[in-house]
């Protein structure tokens, strides 16, 4: 029952909504088709195609409500529903057709915030309730409850439609799907060890979504680049902290312990994914991702190729987290001075002047470079600029090892 | 079919140092915008510059001040409107992403439909 409920919960909803026109009773129907399949199937057995059975309980309890409600109710159905004939018509639509991508594009519409599309994600692709969904995000059941609302609110206040977007609007939109289930992913993969097993259950769902996706819109690059990059870095998840819960870089991480399996089915997908064109952002971050993962050490790593999928990233995707990112990579490709001289190229980035990393990034090629008084005072500046307790631990320790080496080189 | 109103917004300062070409090529963009979207604008118009608004506000007595400039001091100020219909708002940020806003954007807002 468990199972079906994990497995089957957004392809009844997604089919649901379409007869309601209205998320919320939909949720109400589907919820009442679940229970009656408990206390229906322990006397018949469970059916072969308990999909199937669902949605088929849902949509007449769904018909039911449908009539109930006044003729006003039914014409002002609070979710834009293209009737079949808008859908016949439409010659961009793509071939497959499942309520499921309907469903995930309208939780993951670029007018509701980022919050709000993670929110609406996991409430009704993935069936978390609203309790499990506020501890994952460290907020209460009450406040997730209220921006779920919100979120339903802003959807049939500006009439976001329930379909899947045209040929042309595609690749904008897929890209914002791709950012949430990446988003639901980093925050399960980056749980401290130990915590919360709903942390480990988002790192499970968020790979069950993009599975979902490669089903539905199969030969997308970068949704098997998506997958490509969890995949990879999730085979590095045992070796992420220490036995104190310290968090270890990569250069630090045992490798042996990492999942090679996994490795080298990232590596098989990231094959796949550069294959199709355009290449896209989820393509080349799965790309650099593999290239750390196949390399047998730290001091192996081929820090040339890494840059030049940088060089590729950031003419895709012109982010200042990237530029950053690409300019740590030219400090281990060329060496810490260009490393330091493509980072001074961003000192106005609005951006990251108050990011932590970019002061620690300058700190770590300022140490490199022996420069010890500058590197002292970046990681002071990096530090002031975060809370995070892993964090400042490790910049405390560069700190320690700076006044250390001044001590010996005295 | 529903209504939204599509609120442009510019930073006035750029706007103004950029001169006439600016100011041709806005005129050339909205006639534009117009004849590609004519069935679905109801409405529309250009604003004068925030030095010509005035502010009506009640004080903490009731009683009402005017004072000059616009409501809200922000860096990007209100500079016209187009109230628009389309048949959900995926339509009408299609249709809104094509008024030009050098310098600037656009507000998309359903208008809300009472009684």
């Amino acid at each position: 029952m468990a199972n079906a409920y994990r497995s089957e919960w957004a392809y009844v909803l997604a089919a649901t909504i379409r007869v309601t026109g209205d998320i919320d009773v939909a949720e109400e129907c589907v919820q009442e088709s679940f229970s009656s399949a408990l206390a229906t199937w322990t006397s018949t057995g469970i059916p072969e195609r308990t999909g199937a059975w669902l949605t088929t309980v849902a949509r007449r309890k769904a018909i039911d409500v449908l009539r109930r409600q006044s003729t006003q109710d039914r014409v002002l159905r609070k979710l834009m529903v293209p009737s079949e004939g808008d859908l016949a018509s439409d010659a961009d639509l793509p071939l497959i057709d499942d309520d499921r991508l309907r469903l995930i594009f309208t939780c993951c519409h670029p007018a509701l915030s980022i919050e709000s599309q993670v929110a609406l994600t996991l409430k009704l692709l993935c069936g978390l309730t609203t309790l499990e969904i506020g501890r994952a995000f460290l907020v209460s059941e009450t406040a997730m409850a209220a921006r779920l609302t919100r979120a339903k609110k802003k959807i049939t206040a500006t009439h976001i439609p329930y379909r899947v977007p045209t040929a042309e609007e595609l690749p904008a939109r897929v890209d914002s799907v791709l950012s949430v289930i990446q988003l639901v992913f980093t925050t399960g993969h980056t749980a401290p060890s130990g915590s919360d097993l709903v942390r480990r259950d988002l790192v499970e769902r968020s790979v069950e979504l993009i599975r979902m996706l490669r089903v539905l819109l199969p030969g997308n690059g970068d949704v098997a680049g998506l997958l490509a990059l969890v995949t990879l870095t999730d085979a590095r998840r045992v070796t992420r902290t220490d036995a104190e819960g310290t968090m270890l870089l990569l250069s630090e991480q045992d490798r042996s312990q990492w999942d090679h399996e996994a490795i080298a089915e990232g590596v098989e997908l990231v094959s796949e994914a550069r294959r199709t064109r355009p290449v896209g952002r989820f393509v080349l971050m799965a790309g650099i991702a593999a290239v750390h993962a196949e390399a047998p050490s730290w001091e192996e790593t081929e820090w040339r190729e890494i840059t030049a999928l940088y060089d590729l990233l950031l003419d895709e995707w012109p982010s200042p987290v990237v530029a950053l990112n690409r300019a740590v990579a030219i400090g281990f490709s060329e060496g810490p001075e260009a490393g330091l001289n493509a980072l001074d190229a961003l000192v106005d980035e609005p951006y990251l002047t108050g990011y932590n990393y970019f002061a620690s990034a300058r700190a770590d090629f300022l140490r490199r470079l022996s420069r010890v008084d500058e590197a002292r005072d970046a990681y002071e500046e990096a530090l002031g600029l975060t809370e995070n307790q892993v964090e400042r631990s490790f910049l405390e320790r560069r700190l320690e090892e700076l006044s250390n080496s001044k001590q010996f080189n005295a | 079919m529903s209504e939204y109103l599509v609120l442009i917004y510019a930073d006035e300062s750029k706007s103004a140092a950029a001169g006439e070409t600016l100011a041709n090529k806005m005129m050339a963009g909205h006639m534009e915008f117009g004849e590609k979207n004519g069935a679905s604008l109801r409405g529309g118009n250009a604003l004068q510059p925030t030095s010509s608004a005035t502010t009506l506000r009640r004080d903490a007595s009731g009683k009402l001040v005017v004072t000059d400039g616009a409501f809200a001091e922000t860096k990007e100020a209100l500079g016209g409107y187009y109230l628009i219909e389309a048949s959900d708002l995926d339509q009408a940020i299609a249709i809104a992403s094509q008024v030009p806003s050098d310098f600037g954007g656009v507000e998309v807002r359903p208008i809300r439909v009472l009684g």
